[in-house]
Parts: structure tokens; C-alpha cells; sequence
């Protein structure tokens, strides 16, 4: 039995939904895990220690169990408490607060490495040391980091597959279905990977653009 | 001088860390329009004091007063955060290594604080930031980036940006230490403007030729005491303690 291609046409309304569906899962969990990133490297960096110790377990638990397991918990788990999101915002919170834990870590190192004479110089001009955060060093930690965040969002896209499992129809999903209509999985597999490649590049392209945007003002 | 009481008093500033007192019991007092320089060898303290004057190393001991107000107060945290923003909008500072922001523009470097604390509109900064930069010649690099300016324009980018905030006093720290000498002038030369216009200044320098030029009276700084202190023609023509002379010595061999 040999590969047949052209089955490929009837289901590209179903793959570019499926498209579709993707780059809002990622952009939305893109901007949580970024301002969520942010928040976080704050708390963990300054915030009193009752705020820190709980928050460092919750750090530990997204780094430290799979993904899916958080997106099952996120999704089925928490409806017993009364819970039931929508597929879609499960997926958002579940692969944005994941990733936000690794921003996180990034964004806390570059925190701690901006020049102590920044602090200094906002706090002599009479700014509060929050205000001197976050108009100096916070601004200039992120741009300092903006290359590895940029690994983390294109990990990020390729994990919202992840999402599927719980009923979103992205591009995973999307393709798996045409699969269950025509036995075709190699050719619909191919497909969703060809766009999954063409996303990425999309996103590394605009990635280079913020990259080249912020170079002169580091 | 003609005013009574002092602008700038030091009482009995002594700051100490362990059991290392960098700053040993010292009293100063600058008068409205006055200009100070420090002088002395690294570790002598003078960074430390100037840094004490806006409370950004904090004394252990002694009191700083600046316009009859004292700076480095005893507050209940908060109290005194808000307190010490206030004391320290009046004092503008500026650093060896410049300490522009990098993530901003120069127009934005000198505006960010007037516009956070003092509330002007957009148009407003862009006049402040239009008079400012005019006063130290950087106009024409308004819409720049620190990245794109030599050290001399960065720190005269630095010295608008102190002086957009109104100061009534300003604190150099070796502010020309880091220059390529080429640019040292550059720098100079806005700080005597200042000094023209009767600014308060207490100068950390290493430049002893500048000091005679501009500066009203000159403190001599070792081992965390004031040595000596007196008018410039005094102190480095001649000096009354020996450590004064030995340093001047070293100092202008080394700078010759």
C-alpha cells in the first residue's frame, strides 16, 4: 500500500483550524508564562518568606512533575473541587504557568545580575525601590534574557501537542481526527509536523525581530 | 560667608563596618553655592562620606543635614523610605562609571524621574529634556542610546539627568576617574559651568588641578579622619600636616 498524498486537500479547512488553535494556545500561554515569569522571579526574589516558601513548593511541583500530568490535574482534577474550566483555558494555564516557572529562573538570575549601580542611580534620582524595579532593573533583565526565553516559547509551541489530551483541537489533535476518518496517519503525521515547522519559523522569525529591536538599548 | 547656618552639616558622621570604621567622627560643613572637593588616597573614606550625604551607604553614627533638614533621620521603615525618596530628589548624584540607563533613551534617561515623581506631562519632559541636554552640550544625541555615546557624553548625559530633578546639591563621585583622558575635559567643563552658576557641589576627585580651579575649599582625607582642610591655594601649595604633603607629592608624581 503505498502513500497517498492528496487525501491531504479535503481536511485543510480541519489542519488550518487546527493551525489556528495552536498559535492562540501558544501566544496565550506565551504572555502568561512571560508576565507570569516576571511575577514570579519577583516573588521568589523579594517577597516575604510566607509568600516564598509556599510559592517555591508550587516552583518545584511545575518543575519537577510531567506536563500532561499538570494538564490532567488542571483539567479533570480540578472539577472535583468545583473547578471545571474550559478545555481551551485549562490548556493556557496548565502550559503558561509551566513555562512561566521556567522563565522564572531565567529572568531571577538576570534580575540579580543587572549592574548594583542601576539600583543606585534610580535610588538617588529619589525613586522607591520598587518603582527602581520596575522601571530600570526589571526592564533590563528581561531584554538581557529575551534569547533563552525565546528557546522556552519554541519548546512551548511544540508542547501545546500536549493540549490535545484534553480536548483541544489544535493541530495534533486536528490531524489525528482526519487520521480516525482515513487510516492515513503517516501522511497527516507529516502534514501537522510540515506545519508545526512552519510556525516555528514564524515565531523565530519574530523572535529576531524583538532580538534586533532591543539591541541597541542594552 | 553670608549665611549663618549651613547648608550642608555633617555632624560626627562615623560609619563603620565590623570592627572596620572606614569613617572616623567627621564634622563638615558647605555653605549655599559652596564647592568642596575631597581629596585623598583610595580607602581614605571620602567615596563613603559622599555616599553617607544621600544616605546611600548609611553612617552608623552622626547626622547629615541638608537645608535644615536632617537626612539620614530615625523612621519607622516606611516613614523613612518616603522621607529618604524626598531628601534624596533634592541631591542629585553622579558616578564614576555613569550609570545610564541602558533600556533607555537619553531624552528618557534625564525625563524617567521627573516624570515618575514630579508628574509633568510628555510635553513638559521633552522641554526638560530639550533645556537639560542644551546645558551640557548633548542636544543633538537626544534620541540616542547610552550604548552609542563615548564616556564623556554618557556622563554628561548623567549630570542632566541629576539635574532635571531640581537638586539643590550635587555629589560627584570621581566622576571623571573613568574617562579616557581625551574626555576628561568635556566633563570638566560642565562642571565648572555648574560651579558658575553658584550650584552646591561636593566634588570626590582625583584630579588635583581641577580642585584648584574650581573648588572654594579643598579637604584633605586619610584613614577615615579629615586631615586638613582649607582654600585650594592653601592645601596644595602649602599644606600644614605632613600626610597632606606626602600624598600631594605621590599624587602628582604618579600623574605626571
Amino acid at each position: 500500500m503505498g502513500l497517498d498524498f492528496t487525501v491531504i486537500p479535503s481536511y485543510a479547512d480541519a489542519l488550518l483550524l487546527g493551525v489556528l488553535w495552536t498559535i492562540a494556545i501558544t501566544v496565550s500561554s506565551a504572555v502568561l508564562s512571560f508576565f507570569g515569569g516576571i511575577m514570579f522571579a519577583v516573588i521568589a526574589l523579594y517577597a516575604p518568606l510566607v509568600i516564598r516558601l509556599p510559592f517555591r513548593f508550587f516552583a518545584w511541583l511545575f518543575m519537577g512533575t510531567p506536563l500532561l500530568l499538570q494538564l490532567f490535574l488542571i483539567y479533570f482534577g480540578l472539577v472535583e473541587l468545583g473547578i471545571d474550566l474550559p478545555a481551551f483555558v485549562a490548556g493556557v494555564i496548565g502550559l503558561g504557568l509551566h513555562f512561566a516557572v521556567y522563565n522564572s529562573e531565567l529572568i531571577q538570575t538576570a534580575i540579580v545580575a543587572v549592574d548594583k549601580g542601576q539600583m543606585e542611580a534610580a535610588r538617588t534620582l529619589g525613586l522607591s525601590r520598587p518603582q527602581a524595579l520596575i522601571k530600570v532593573v526589571i526592564p533590563q533583565a528581561v531584554r538581557d534574557v529575551i534569547p533563552p526565553i525565546g528557546n522556552n516559547m519554541i519548546a512551548l509551541l511544540k508542547d501545546s501537542a500536549l493540549v490535545s489530551v484534553i480536548g483541544v483541537t489544535e493541530l495534533t489533535l486536528s490531524a489525528q481526527l482526519a487520521i480516525g476518518r482515513t487510516y492515513r496517519p503517516f501522511e497527516f503525521y507529516a502534514a501537522a509536523a510540515v506545519l508545526y515547522y512552519i510556525i516555528n519559523l514564524g515565531m523565530e522569525a519574530v523572535l529576531r525581530r524583538i532580538e534586533r529591536r532591543t539591541q541597541l538599548s542594552r | 560667608m553670608t549665611d549663618p547656618k549651613p547648608f550642608v552639616e555633617i555632624r560626627h558622621a562615623q560609619k563603620s563596618y565590623g570592627s572596620l570604621e572606614v569613617l572616623k567622627d567627621i564634622s563638615l560643613t558647605v555653605q549655599r553655592g559652596e564647592i568642596v572637593a575631597i581629596i585623598g588616597p583610595s580607602g581614605s573614606g571620602k567615596s563613603t562620606l559622599l555616599r553617607a550625604i544621600n544616605d546611600l551607604d548609611p553612617l552608623t553614627g552622626g547626622e547629615i543635614i541638608l537645608d535644615g533638614v536632617q537626612v539620614n533621620k530615625t523612621l519607622p521603615h516606611r516613614q523613612y523610605e518616603k522621607h529618604i525618596n524626598g531628601m534624596r530628589q533634592q541631591i542629585g548624584m553622579v558616578f564614576q562609571h555613569f550609570n545610564l540607563f541602558p533600556h533607555l533613551s537619553v531624552r528618557d534617561n534625564v525625563t524617567m524621574a521627573p516624570k515618575l515623581l514630579k508628574g509633568i506631562s510628555g510635553k513638559e519632559a521633552d522641554k526638560l529634556a530639550e533645556e537639560q541636554l542644551t546645558h551640557v552640550g548633548m542636544l543633538e544625541r537626544i534620541d540616542y542610546y547610552p550604548s552609542q555615546l563615548s564616556g564623556g557624553q554618557k556622563q554628561r548625559v548623567a549630570i542632566a539627568r541629576a539635574l532635571a530633578m531640581e537638586p539643590k546639591l550635587m555629589l560627584f563621585d570621581e566622576a571623571t576617574s573613568a574617562l579616557d583622558p581625551e574626555l576628561v575635559e568635556e566633563v570638566n567643563l560642565v562642571m565648572k559651568k555648574l560651579a558658575e552658576e553658584h550650584m552646591t557641589m561636593i566634588i570626590v576627585t582625583h584630579e588635583m588641578d581641577f580642585a584648584a580651579s574650581v573648588c572654594d575649599r579643598v579637604l584633605f582625607m586619610d584613614q577615615g579622619v579629615v586631615v586638613e582642610e582649607g582654600p585650594p591655594g592653601k592645601i596644595f601649595k602649602n599644606p600644614d600636616m605632613d600626610r597632606t604633603k606626602e600624598f600631594l607629592r605621590k599624587h602628582l608624581a604618579g600623574s605626571k
